[in-house]
């Protein structure tokens, strides 16, 4: 990736007639005192929601360069793909009896959390690395940063509420986890495969790839990956959003057509 | 088959709505009433998100009622002045009514009172209907003849001030009740999706005393306007109309409306009124219980969009 960008940064200089030599070399990885370096690829960029959309498993291709062949052939390498979705911020509300009627009562509203959460890896991950270094990249359902912001009423509910949006958005297919679904398929090949669930939301979506050694977190890779809804939903969606006016005087008009020439259709004279 | 709704942003299954659209059709041709409140308490049952089932049900409403306004446009039985009166309340009321729909949703209470309001007035409506057409129905058995109060008789509402001549309905009555009641109705049309039409009818005949055979026209003239008017406002302000749920439900209402007249053409007045009375009970009663009944989940998550 970084290498991919550096080509672009190169072809835009060239094209704005500037000399590319201003541009520094990027860093290879994060870490560079490792030698492995992690690479991944989809083999699209873009998903269309169709009309049937029944949800869609994506493989995500890896490469590791530079590895030590021992510590493979031990299983000392470790890799976690995450597809993340786009961001939004969450309200959980919570049911309480009123008056025998469900009402919600108590809400906590969350910093924007990823819409979506598909995570495979080559082993679960507590026997990957240590819950510490996880929770420090957000990697895994229980780890993703649930930050509340605004009045929070009763802070001792906190954890519950988390608990339950976690829950809910696990019951619901909108995260999950594969902790076998990544494999190496030759000394330095990978492939992982992430769900895609038919709720999928709108939007960029970023495919994370974590390397990890003998526990140590190594590198990451992201690729972004967009789920776009097809021409005429799309249409459908841009015009009530953003001529709302007009999409709203079309709906009448279709209603008062449709109405109007049912009855001539079918009218008893 | 499975079709995605843009709006509600989910897909749905297409023979699901298409049933349900020719089913309340069959019913409101059948019963001639607009549906609405049929339509939506159904696409809440079946996980449409509440704001898109009310801002589509209101949609669906004025496809539904524009032939019956048609043919009493036609045939000229209606108070178009009485209709503007009315409209000038429903108007408002819509309007108010749609702030109040965003305030609700901001709170996290739109669920709730959406229900809660549609079990107060099915029930309401549906027992006073079974009530009225059980009774019918002995006495149509014992033989005797049906007495109903004339209309034109004076009640407290004659007595209040601002009177205005409605010369087509004969009568000299205070605009005070008819825009109340057309505010209403606005109030109901954008937050539960109805017409209202099950609500105003009786109200016109028994509280206004307007007479009869300009009672349904000049309803349908005020509920196709505020039907209209909703869908737009709900439209450009929660972006909550779904126009391919709304169209499905349309065409699919359209045709089986049309085997519903028929039917209900073969079928006595009381015997029809008990069965709608059932129907909009067994309505009302299912929401009840969402209502009472403790949920699997007590907690829910609401994000940007409109969906869960």
């Amino acid at each position: 990736m970084a290498r991919l960008f550096a080509l672009a940064a190169l072809l835009v200089s060239v094209a704005c007639g500037q000399a590319a030599a201003q541009f520094g070399e990027p860093p290879r990885s994060l870490n560079s005192k490792f030698r492995e370096h992690l690479d991944i690829g989809i083999s699209t960029n873009e998903i269309a929601i169709a009309p049937d959309f029944r949800g869609v498993d994506i493989t995500v291709f890896g490469a590791v360069d530079g590895v030590d062949e021992f510590l493979l052939a031990i299983g000392a390498y470790d890799i976690i793909v995450a597809l993340e979705g786009p961001k939004r911020q969450a309200i959980v509300r919570r049911k309480e009896r009123v008056a025998g009627i469900w009402v919600n009562r108590h809400s906590i509203l969350f910093e924007p959390i990823p819409a979506s959460y598909s995570i495979s890896s080559t082993r679960t991950l507590d026997s990957i690395t240590k819950p510490m270094e996880l929770a420090t990249r957000d990697t895994g359902i229980d780890n993703i940063r649930l930050v509340p912001t605004g009045a929070v009423g009763d802070g001792s509910r906190l954890s519950e509420f988390r608990e339950a949006f976690r829950r809910i958005k696990q019951t619901t297919g909108l995260y999950q986890r594969d902790p076998s679904g990544v494999q190496f398929v030759s000394k330095s090949l990978f492939k992982a495969s992430v769900r895609l669930p038919a709720n999928i939301p709108i939007g960029q979506h970023t495919v994370r790839a974590e390397l990890y050694r003998n526990g140590q977190f190594i590198m990451e890779a992201k690729v972004p990956l967009r789920v776009v809804k097809t021409g005429l939903e799309q249409f459908t969606y841009d015009l009530a959003h953003q001529h709302a006016l007009l999409y709203g005087c079309l709906s009448v008009l279709f209603a008062v057509v449709t109405g109007w020439l049912g009855s001539l259709l079918f009218r008893r004279d | 088959m499975t079709v995605y709704l843009p709006i509600a942003e989910l897909s749905v299954n297409v023979f699901v709505i298409l049933g349900m659209g020719a089913a309340v059709g069959f019913l409101s041709g059948m019963f001639g009433v607009g549906g609405g409140f049929l339509i939506t308490p159904l696409l809440i049952f079946y996980n449409i998100p509440p704001a898109v089932a009310v801002a589509t049900g209101a949609n669906q409403v004025v496809a539904s009622s524009i032939s019956g306004a048609i043919s009493h446009f036609r045939r000229g039985t209606l108070d178009i002045k009485l209709g503007v009166v009315l409209l000038v309340g429903g108007l408002v009321g819509a309007t108010l009514g749609v702030r109040l729909f965003v305030l609700l949703r901001q709170l996290g209470q739109l669920d709730l009172i959406v229900s809660l309001l549609y079990v107060i007035l099915l029930g309401t409506v549906g027992g006073l209907m079974l009530y009225e057409s059980i009774n019918s129905m002995r006495r149509a058995a014992r033989n005797e003849t049906v007495t109903m109060r004339k209309p034109g008789q004076h009640n407290w509402v004659h007595r209040l001030p601002f009177k205005m001549r409605f010369k087509r309905s004969k009568l000299y009555l205070s605009v005070i009740p008819v825009l109340a009641l057309g505010f209403s109705i606005g109030i109901l049309t954008s937050i539960m999706g109805v017409g209202g039409g099950f609500i105003m009818v009786p109200a016109m005949i028994y509280l206004l005393r307007i007479p009869t055979n300009v009672v349904i026209g000049t309803s349908l003239f005020q509920i196709i306007f505020v039907t209209a008017f909703t869908t737009v406002v709900q439209a450009t302000t929660n972006y909550s109309v779904d126009i391919v749920l709304a169209g499905l439900l349309m065409i699919a209402g359209v045709i089986g409306a049309q085997y519903g007249v028929r039917v209900g053409q073969r079928m006595r007045g009381e015997q029809l009124r008990a069965g709608l009375a059932l129907l909009v009970l067994a309505v009302g009663i299912r929401l009840g219980l969402g209502l009472v009944l403790p949920p699997d989940e007590i907690y829910s998550i609401e994000t940007g969009s409109l969906g869960y």
